[in-house]
């Protein structure tokens, strides 16, 4: 695969350092699904759950500007469990990072191979 | 967003007391990324649906917020829990000031 730009991942990891207040992000219990390849990056399937999540946020690494959504769940919410469409502009790490209850971060990331980048 | 478009919202009708619920929803918009030029090579303003909220009863189920990177005619699928009779509210706030609201009962049974 080809390299992404240094810029693109620092970017990245500033936009999540945001979100997480500079707070270091682990492994944990946090499911991002996508397909492995898409044809068309203009509607990329995602889905991310985090048991005991408060907000979930989803950064595409090499997209011009990497924050693409941050779901709070509420009081109300069931499972914390959110899916969408995103813009995906070239082959990529997508990033999920959840914020738990107790103010810890964990974040996973999925590799998604775009033919055609929206 | 295109005229005439209105959101869409997909739920149940009722529900056992206290069950989940899932809920989709769509509102037709281009969400105009801020990216993109036209023919003359002018950058067209961004133009996006930046945040959307469901509550049920006045208390937060979710509350999103959505940048470009979210695609056109942004969809949603999320999970509510149901302990009584009572109205979903799910509204949609765009950049250029509008906002649009759709609600809908329901039952326990």
């Amino acid at each position: 695969a080809a390299l992404l730009p240094m810029s693109a991942t620092a970017a990245a990891e500033d936009a999540i350092a945001v979100f997480t207040g500079g707070v270091e992000a682990g492994a944990g219990d946090i499911t991002l699904t996508t397909p492995e390849t898409v044809e068309n990056g203009n509607r990329v399937p995602i889905s991310v759950e985090a048991p005991g999540a408060m907000a979930i946020a989803v950064f595409a690494t090499g997209n011009p500007t990497p924050e693409v959504a941050t779901f709070n769940f509420g009081p109300m919410a069931g499972r914390r469990f959110a899916s969408t469409r995103i813009r995906l502009t070239a082959t990529q790490d997508v990033v999920a990072v959840a914020k738990l209850a107790d103010g810890a971060f964990v974040r996973t990331s999925v590799m998604v191979k775009v033919i055609n980048g929206s | 967003m295109i005229s005439g478009d209105k959101p869409r919202v997909k739920m149940p009708v009722s529900a056992a007391a206290g069950a989940e619920i899932t809920i989709k929803t769509l509102i037709p918009h281009p969400m105009e990324s801020g990216q993109r030029k036209d023919s003359d090579g002018n950058t067209i303003p961004r133009s996006i649906i930046n945040r959307f909220t469901c509550e049920f009863n006045g208390e937060s189920v979710i509350d999103v917020r959505l940048e470009p990177s979210v695609s056109a005619n942004p969809d949603f699928e999320f999970a509510a829990t149901v302990p009584e009779a009572g109205v979903f509210n799910f509204t949609w706030y765009a950049d250029d000031g509008s906002v649009y609201e759709m609600a809908q009962e329901i039952a326990i049974g």
